[in-house]
């Protein structure tokens, strides 16, 4: 017990403010709602002639990427930018030797200029969190994806996605369709949809990419996708990666796309207002059917919009709460 | 030199002992307990109110890291923990770099052993050359430099031909195989007990089919070529179950668990503590009570230290990428001594299983209390409270649990072949 009160609170201040944003799990349905409300005020903002606010002026971000992202270090990069930080962009491959001290050294010499946030992506699971605890607990770290365990800003900016569209999050049904065993986005996407509330989370995949124990988040466990889309409000696709063949996990694309890609017919199964989604990049004609991810009740590119905007709420709030707590 | 051991409560498991009483020594024998013999004048009289006597402590699988990196410790360090946690016989794991797999490196071993006069070293030797699983390692040869078992820990063979032939030479060399059960492919890139935990978490698991898969095949093959078997470090209530089968069966076979496993589950795993990442992954509660409770029952015969020391920046990295193992030969008695406290075990079950279990896996005589045996001692304060922390720890490992916190009940003396071989009060001072 004690150790998951600890877990919780790496990220919190005392008073239960944001100073890392490291994972859904711990984080209040209050506080969930406040990075949305903060999001929105941020969400046009692309629009206007200039567009910066000051709130990070002077504030460093390194945007330590140890997993190759273009998209996502993009996102953090701009958002940043927008919030008036310096930004250094480093990509760094890692030796499988000597991982963790790697790790440990690029860290420290990081927080020794003074840089004032770091944005992370590492293929450990975890790694945020060790981060956060162990080596540069007064830096703020904003997890941008760690193993197979968390990618809370990716989660929220699909929490964005869907209050914007349904309006709320109270009776919704929502699917997860695809690897949900490697899929580091839906584990945190079902942690959100449970604190916001919605009605039930669904997952639907073949049993070799489905987490065991997964139930135990709350979900209830599909295998066939024509029942899994029955009347829900929200499909959210996942990416399927073309080595999970070598892996034994599946036979082929085609035979995946023939059983779990989301056709047009297959997604008349649900409510007729039904959005879809994706955390892209999306692959069309192995998840997904072009004819869905461009038609009508598709909001994926939205979803890249709202990205920018989430990010900056996060940064923002952390980047507030750690400072609070380094004024201490 | 005789002494007398005044006034501790003597716990034999081999005889069910449990009573204070005085215990007379003339070197190593035992010579009376209660009064002393006519005309007994000790050299030395130990006054041990409130401290247990008991049978020293034999571990069977600790990694004393020789040959190998000193940075996670020497023969000499590690075996002085041992000492100091009331072991003063240990058997040396076979994956040390390179592995023990050759009469000159066991050799080499024992010289070093004898030279650092700290516990009684009992090599592990390698079953396959290198721990390769192709070729077989000159058994015969390794039992005559004092290999008491062989093993090719969790490396896998090349393939069931290769085991079979191994376990019949084995067999033929009257060597026991020390077995720790894992599919290689199942797991593979693993670090915790697959489940919800590691789910939630996101760190790859690792099935109980894992162990289970290739305990199977083990105890087939145990069956088919008569070897004595052990199998150490079990984590499943399943394997406890087939244990207990092929035991009722009559089959050759014990068991061991390791401390971690009877102390800890996968729900320690919350919050990424690289100090739980150990091989087999902790599993859940039922299986942890699965395992005490063939303890108890004799099924599970022994616990061993698991000791696997390392630096800490061995385990100053994310969960997967840190070093599985715990560094555990000198609080491996507090932490069993607490499993007491919450009434889980009793104390001649958990001396039984460090003293009289351990002995009979490696066909030695029971260590006993009684009169005319030489058994080495421990003396015990189970309610002393210490710390262990860089200035108190022997062990060069830094992945302790309990490490810096306070623990209570700590061995007090450690007399091996009738000497006081270690006093925590001439260490304190």
């Amino acid at each position: 017990m004690e150790a998951k009160k600890r877990t919780c609170q790496v990220q919190l201040t005392a008073d239960g403010r944001l100073k890392h944003f490291l994972g859904i799990q711990g984080l209040s349905q209050a506080l969930l709602t406040e990075i949305l409300d903060t999001a929105e005020s941020f969400a046009n903002m692309g629009e206007q002639a200039v567009k910066k606010v000051p709130l990070l002026r002077g504030r460093t971000v390194v945007n330590l990427f140890f997993e190759n992202s273009t998209r996502t270090r993009a996102t953090f990069e701009l958002a940043a930018k927008r919030l008036s930080a310096d930004v250094l962009n480093l990509d760094i491959k890692t030796s499988s030797t000597a991982k963790g001290e790697t790790l440990m050294d690029t860290l420290q010499n990081m927080e020794a200029m003074h840089a004032d946030m770091f944005v992370v992506r590492h293929a450990d699971s975890g790694a945020a969190h060790f981060i956060a605890s162990q080596i540069t607990p007064r830096v703020a770290i904003i997890n941008a994806g760690d193993g197979r365990h968390a990618h809370p800003t990716q989660a929220m900016l699909d929490m964005f996605t869907i209050r914007r569209h349904k309006g709320s999050f109270e009776g919704l049904k929502v699917a997860i369709v695809g690897d949900l065993l490697h899929s580091r986005v839906a584990r945190s996407q079902i942690r959100a949809l449970s604190t916001l509330g919605v009605e039930e989370v669904r997952v639907v995949a073949p049993k070799t990419l489905i987490p065991t124990g997964i139930d135990s988040l709350g979900v209830k466990v599909f295998t066939r996708l024509e029942q899994g889309l029955k009347d829900v409000d929200v499909v959210i696709m996942l990416r399927l990666q073309k080595e999970r063949m070598s892996g034994a996990f599946l036979p082929s694309e085609n035979e995946f796309y023939h059983q779990y890609g989301l056709t047009q017919s297959r997604l008349r199964l649900a409510k007729p207002d039904a959005i879809v989604m994706h955390p892209g990049p999306i692959n069309r004609g192995v998840e997904i059917e072009s004819a869905v991810a461009d038609g009508p009740q598709s909001v994926i590119l939205q979803q890249v919009g709202y990205g920018i905007a989430t990010r900056m709420a996060v940064m923002s709030m952390a980047m507030s709460g750690q400072l609070q707590e380094r004024s201490q | 030199m005789k002494r007398s051991l005044l006034g501790g409560r003597l716990l034999d498991p081999s005889t069910g002992l449990d009573q204070i009483m005085d215990l007379h020594l003339e070197g190593a024998e035992v010579v009376a307990l209660g009064r002393p013999p006519q005309g007994f004048a000790a050299d030395e009289t130990w006054s041990l109110q409130g401290q247990w006597v008991t049978p020293a402590f034999i571990d069977l699988s600790c990694h004393l890291r020789e040959p190998g990196p000193s940075y996670k410790g020497t023969l000499l360090s590690e075996t002085q923990a041992a000492l100091a946690g009331g072991f003063t016989r240990v058997c040396a794991r076979a994956d040390t770099q390179p592995p023990l797999d050759s009469a000159a490196v066991v050799q080499s071993l024992q010289d070093k052993a004898q030279q650092a006069g700290a516990c009684r070293v009992l090599p592990l030797g390698a079953l396959t050359q290198g721990l390769q699983g192709q070729l077989l390692s000159n058994m015969a040869a390794l039992k005559r430099v004092g290999c008491v078992a062989v093993t090719n820990m969790r490396e896998p063979l090349q393939d069931n031909l290769v085991w079979r032939r191994g376990l019949e030479y084995a067999a033929t060399c009257d060597l026991p195989v020390f077995f720790y059960p894992e599919d290689e492919a199942l797991a593979q890139g693993g670090c915790a007990h697959e489940g919800a935990q590691a789910s939630q978490l996101g760190l790859q698991g690792i099935p109980q089919t894992a162990e289970t898969l290739a305990l199977a095949r083990d105890l087939l093959l145990v069956e088919q070529t008569g070897v004595i078997a052990h199998f150490s470090h079990l984590s499943c209530a399943a394997s406890v179950e087939m244990i207990r089968t092929a035991q009722a069966q009559g089959l050759p076979v014990t068991a061991d668990v390791a401390l971690s496993h009877l102390l800890f589950t996968d729900a320690c795993l919350q919050g990424y503590d690289s100090l739980y990442h150990v091989q087999p992954p902790l599993r859940s509660e039922s299986d942890r009570l699965a395992l005490l409770q063939a303890l108890r029952e004799g099924v599970v015969g022994a616990v061993s230290s698991g000791h696997l020391p390392h630096e800490a920046a061995a385990k100053m990295a994310p969960f997967a990428a840190s070093e599985p193992g715990m560094s555990t030969l000198q609080v491996l008695l507090p932490h069993l001594l607490s499993l007491l406290q919450q009434e889980q075990l009793q104390p001649l079950q958990m001396l039984a299983s460090l003293s009289q279990g351990p002995a009979k896996v490696l066909g030695l005589p029971v260590p006993s209390l009684q009169v005319g045996q030489q058994p080495d001692l421990v003396v015990i304060d189970p309610q002393r409270d210490w710390v262990l922390d860089e200035e108190s720890s022997l062990s060069a490992g830094r992945n302790v649990p309990g490490w810096q916190a306070c623990l209570q009940g700590r061995v007090e003396r450690v007399v091996l072949d009738g000497r006081l071989a270690w006093s925590v009060d001439a260490s304190c001072e």
